[in-house]
This record gives C-alpha cells, structure tokens and sequence, in this order.
C-alpha cells in the first residue's frame, strides 16, 4: 500500500504502526509518532492499523530555542 | 527566583541548543555556564541517519532540565499535537508553548495561545507561554492554567533587547507572584541582567550565545549578567530621580570665594 511517511511517499506492507517504525529502521528509536495528523503513543502502536494513504510523521529530539 | 510549577531552578538562565557550531560547542556552553535549563525541539527523524537519538544523549549528558517547545506551530492544532508528542519523548509535563501568529515579526498568536494553553493545562501539562507583555492576554494565560508567563524582549532572532520596557515592568507588578521569563530577543548580557533587574525570574536565549564567535564565554557571560541583575534585583535598587541630588554631604564644605 502507499503511504506517505514523513513527507515522503513509501511503499510499504506494513499491517501496524509498530510494524513500519521497524521495517524502517526505528526499532529501539527514541521517536514520537503521529498518523494523519493524530498522534498515538507509543502504547498503541502496535494496535494501530495502517491503511493505504496513511501519512506517518515520526519525530525524534531536535535542537530548538 | 520564584519556582517553576514547585521547581526551584538553580539559576535563571535558560539556553537553547540550536544553531552551534557542532555538538561539542554546545556542551562547552551549557558547562560554562550552567544553564538551568536546555530549551529543546522536535523535528523529522529519518530511520538511515537517527540524527535525533544522538542529539538526545548530548541533552542527557548535560544533566539539566528540558524543555520542549512547539517552535514553528501556527494552529492550535498543530501545537497541541506537538506538545503531546513531545511529553511522550522527551517524558516531561513542561511544554513551551508557541502558537506563531506572525512571519516577520514570529509575533505569538495570542489568541490560538490562550485555545492551546487551556487545552494542554487540562490535560495536565506545565505550559510555558510565549506571550507578548499584553496584561489582558497575561490575564487570560493565567486564567487557561498555566502558572509562569514567558513575555518576549524583543522578536525572536533579533538581539534587539528589552524593546518595551514600560509594558515589562507594569507586566511584572501587575503579577507579583507569577513567575516570569524572557523569552526572545535578548542580545547581550546586558539586556540579560536588566531583565533580571526588573525582577523577572528567568532569561531565555538562544542564537545571542550559538551565533556568537566565543559562545562558551558568551554563555558564561550572560550567566554572570544574569547572577547579577538577580543580586541587584534582590538588593531593592534605588528608584531613579529627575534631578541631581548630591552624594557627598554638604556640611561642613569650606567657603573658598
């Protein structure tokens, strides 16, 4: 299915959120996840269903002022 | 100092970590000055690099407390999410709200402010406002939950100082017991320490010390403003006069016409 995953268009299998942070190269990540502008806590990713047209944005620590 | 939600902080600076030179620099800023605070964000991980998780274990090693912001949000929505994102990664209730109503100017909306500040207050996060030094808008802050007000100096970036010191000072008598920063536009030390003189709590900066060429020394200069404008603030200045009133006594003086 075709996903969009931060910004940029992905081809993916992946049946949850869980699934594609590790098929992506996540796993272990210290990273906050929204899908289609909600976000959803790390506790639900696994339960979370990914559907084509996703758009997936996955953020991690960053400098900032 | 007046504490942040129960939390006495060791000093009143609080630094950003954007925009150094490289990492080391960073560090060498925060241990120079002892900055009580690191001002942090989020951004786009990508899963080749994990850029974010090493960024993550720097702002670790410096052993202060975080605080995220929601830099570059210009809905309430958009601000909301982020904090929420934010609290899960960065495991802290402190938020530091921006709602950007303004391009030129990186003006707060104060109005999406106060929608996201009651928003994030209910849900039991801290929120540090960036505001202006509207009293109303600082009212309504107040009022949505949040406990500390961050009034801006000047716009973001600009180093312009303290650009409204009447509103500044009416902000922080009209609040007497609200803790309060600057956050923003802050340029050199000296602007630093006359925040501090007008009993603010706290000073928060960021490019004044990453884009300066020593910003090691540019921190621990600022540290030491900061140091003293909280002992000149604590030591009741004197208030300012219109006229000359003569330090040395006149009595006593001989008649030399």
């Amino acid at each position: 299915m075709k996903l969009q995953l931060n910004g940029a268009p992905l081809d993916s299998d992946a049946p949850t959120l869980a699934a594609l942070l590790e098929a992506e190269g996540f796993g272990g990540a210290k990273v906050a996840t929204a899908v289609n502008g909600s976000f959803i806590p790390a506790s639900l990713r696994a339960s979370h269903p990914l559907s084509s047209g996703d758009s997936i944005e996955v953020l991690a620590p960053m400098q900032g002022g | 100092m007046r504490p942040f939600y129960g939390e006495p902080l060791a000093n009143g600076l609080m630094l950003g970590t954007a925009q150094y030179p490289s990492p080391k620099v960073l560090s060498d800023a925060f241990a120079r000055s002892g900055a009580a605070v690191a001002t942090v964000s989020l951004r786009r991980e990508s899963g080749r690099d994990r850029a974010g998780q090493d960024f993550w274990e720097l702002i670790r090693a410096l052993d202060v407390h975080v605080l995220p912001n929601t830099a570059g949000c210009h809905s309430v929505k958009e601000a909301v999410t982020t904090a929420h994102m934010a609290r899960e990664v960065f495991d802290t209730r402190w938020i530091k709200l921006e709602v950007i109503g303004e391009e030129d100017t990186l003006q707060p909306d104060v109005f999406g402010l106060v929608e996201a500040a009651r928003i994030l207050s209910e849900d039991g996060f801290q929120v540090f406002p960036y505001t202006t030094e509207d009293l109303v808008v600082a009212d309504r802050l107040l009022r949505a939950g949040c406990e500390v007000l961050m009034p801006w100096g000047a716009p973001i970036g600009s180093g312009m100082g303290l650009n409204n010191l009447f509103g500044l000072r009416a902000m922080r008598a009209h609040f007497p017991d609200v803790p309060l920063v600057i956050d923003a536009g802050i340029g050199l030390p000296s602007h630093a320490a006359q925040a501090m003189e007008l009993g603010f709590d706290a000073v928060l900066l960021n490019t004044a010390v990453a884009k300066a060429g020593d910003p090691a020394a540019m921190a621990e200069a600022f540290a030491t403003a900061i140091r003293a404008g909280q002992l000149a603030a604590d030591a009741d200045p004197m208030p300012p006069r219109d006229m000359a009133a003569p330090s040395t006594p006149l009595i006593g003086k001989a008649f030399l016409e």
